[in-house]
């Protein structure tokens, strides 16, 4: 039998409260993970009367199109829709039960206003009209031979995470009221190419997005940003678009609140001015307590969470644990994730999982010993131009608490000694 | 490219704002450089363009021709709009569309009377979105008669009040200058 590793007693020294240890050590070496280590393989029955019913018999054929494991109950979006009108709602992307940085297509967190449209993609077009030089319409299939660029990025709702702004915290999986965020890989065609084509007018400034769903639902994007890096998306994570993702084709804009981000894209109409449509005047803007609501609040700010631990989860006793969380920005690369298990009296620097993307998920890891007794976890994010998460007590204090919307604050977890964990406020 | 300097250029203000705005314009697509696509774009004449927009401008680009009173608009709220939104805009499933408490408040009730900047939203959004079940089933002049309804119900017009294309654009909500742009961020 192998013999495990002397571990190094200097890195198993915390490196802040709450049994905090080097981002580092897991990459050292290989640490005896509790009793799974040094598995015995003695007492094996040849004859295989101990081998499981799956190796006594053959398995299920191939499929056309895989599924999750059965076993993988727990792992779905949670729907929250209005009971008199099911296609007017959200579903969660389920954070909790997820690892690494890409969202499986199919939990990729939904908004529709009005169900989800089933497009036949040979009758759709897209039109570009307004103040350009030539009106111009797109079958989908004309845009499949435009020259295509990837770009994996967050799409994070304007409205993710607005349990924060409640009085008391609220007690529910962190993917069910911080999942309005996912994040793919997504492939289309760069939309200044379409834009160029049509040719924008000096005085067009805004393009008034439509959808071609039953809301019909418009909104406007400032032409800089639409020649910056927005992308009509064909493609998600290798695959055409999913119905609810927009299929067959949609607007991504790296970095941005979601709401701008139309599905089911079917026309650009390009003015002077936004159209003040129902979903960048009544809702995606922010009521202050000054009574004076902002408005046009596109970039979504960097925001991190521990994934794991995380309420509904159970520690197993005193002893080793890796924290592993999920960090973003909308104004480029995460620099940095800090953790405490202090309630923010000293922190650690976590490791962050390479690649490093600019508006991308970026997981987070650090190992930890718990000690057995009650902490509170918290991480907070730094992004490339230096700003830092704020604390729950600042942001409600800058903004008040009718806003709803980019709600990014610190957040919570208070690991109990029996080993539950609760969201808090500290 | 040099910009011009107004002081020493003969030209016109108008001319100079055309040449900036299109040095602006060089400068934008040149730091993209978004790639040359295969131009398989179809061109739309201009009456595919009539019959595809209908976005409607809080300056009235867009409105159609048409019109309605509250009046109209009152029996079109009951039997198709009241299941959800309440009678009256008010206590339903639906958002409250009626209400004009002080926003500076705790937790006010967002509706048209205290918070919609702009009463041409009212009919871009009903025209494209409402009722739920029935999306794009009402007429422009049923259109106008319930967006004339919904500024009755919230003090804002008088219910005798004709809507139009002429008349909706010129209302002036009372949340109008209740807003500020965060973009473009650092002002504009």
């Amino acid at each position: 039998m192998k013999k495990s590793v002397p571990i190094e007693p200097k890195s198993l020294e915390p490196v802040a409260g709450g049994g905090l240890l080097d981002r580092r050590l897991f990459l050292k070496q290989s640490l005896a993970m509790g009793t799974g280590a040094g598995l015995v393989l003695s007492g094996y029955d040849a004859t295989g009367a101990d081998l499981p019913p799956w190796m006594r018999t053959p398995g299920t054929p191939f499929s056309n199109y895989g599924q999750p494991s059965s076993y993988e109950t727990e792992a779905i979006r949670w729907v929250s829709a209005n009971a008199g009108a099911p296609g007017n709602g959200i579903s969660w992307t389920p954070l909790h039960k997820l690892e690494g940085t890409i969202t499986p297509n199919g939990l990729h967190f939904e908004r529709h206003h009005n169900g989800v449209p089933k497009i036949d993609p040979a009758q759709h077009r897209l039109t570009l009209h307004g103040l350009v030089k030539n009106p111009l319409s797109f079958s989908v299939e004309d845009l499949l031979r435009y020259p295509l660029i990837s770009r994996t990025c967050f799409v994070e709702c304007g409205g993710n995470s607005n349990a924060g702004w409640h009085e008391e915290p609220i007690q529910t999986p962190v993917g069910y009221f911080h999942g309005l965020v996912s994040c793919s890989e997504w492939t289309g065609v760069p939309l200044g190419t379409i834009l160029e084509e049509a040719g924008i007018q000096p005085e067009g400034k805004w393009l008034i997005a439509e959808g071609a769903d039953a809301a019909a639902m418009n909104i406007s994007i400032p032409i800089e940003k639409a020649m910056d890096d927005t992308i009509l998306a064909l493609y998600q994570n290798g695959e055409r678009l999913r119905p609810e993702n927009g299929y067959p084709m949609r607007l991504i804009l790296p970095g941005w609140e979601a709401v701008l981000n139309v599905k089911w894209l079917r026309q650009l109409e390009i003015a002077k001015e936004p159209v003040m449509a129902r979903n960048e005047t009544s809702k995606y803007t922010e009521l202050q307590s000054s009574g004076k609501a902002r408005q046009f609040t596109f970039v979504m700010e960097a925001k991190s969470l521990i994934t794991a631990p995380s309420p509904g989860y159970r520690m197993k006793g005193a002893g080793l644990y890796q924290i592993s969380g999920l960090a973003w920005s909308g104004r480029g690369k995460i620099k940095r994730v800090e953790v405490s298990a202090d309630g923010g009296k000293t922190w650690a620097e976590a490791a962050l999982q390479e690649p490093i993307l600019s508006k991308s998920f970026t997981r987070f890891r650090l190992p930890w010993r718990w000690d057995g007794q009650a902490l509170i976890l918290k991480s907070r994010a730094t992004d490339e131009t230096g700003y830092q998460q704020p604390e729950r007590s600042v942001l409600v204090n800058e903004r008040g608490r009718n806003g709803y919307f980019h709600y990014n604050a610190i957040v919570s977890w208070a690991v109990a000694q029996d080993g539950s964990i609760s969201h808090v406020y500290a | 490219m040099s910009m011009p300097n107004p002081s020493k250029c003969p030209i016109t203000a108008k001319t100079s704002a055309s040449i900036i705005a299109w040095a602006a314009l060089f400068f934008v697509t040149s730091v993209t450089a978004a790639p040359e696509g295969p131009r398989l774009g179809r061109p739309l004449t201009h009456e595919e363009v009539l019959s595809q927009s209908i976005n409607v401008f809080p300056d009235g680009q867009g409105l159609p021709q048409g019109k309605g009173t509250a009046t109209e608009g009152k029996a079109l709220y009951d039997s198709q709009c009241a299941s959800c939104h309440g009678l009256k805009g008010s206590g339903g499933s639906a958002e409250e569309l009626q209400g004009r408490s002080p926003l500076a408040g705790d937790h006010p009730d967002k509706t048209v009377g205290n918070y919609w900047p702009y009463a041409t939203t009212l009919f871009d959004f009903i025209r494209r979105a409402m009722p739920l079940n029935a999306p794009r089933s009402l007429s422009d002049d049923q259109v106008y008669a319930l967006t004339a309804y919904l500024l009755t119900i919230n003090g804002i017009i008088d219910e005798t009040k004709e809507l139009n294309a002429k008349s909706l654009p010129e209302i002036k909500m009372p949340n109008r200058e209740g807003f500020v742009r965060v973009w473009p961020e650092g002002g504009s």
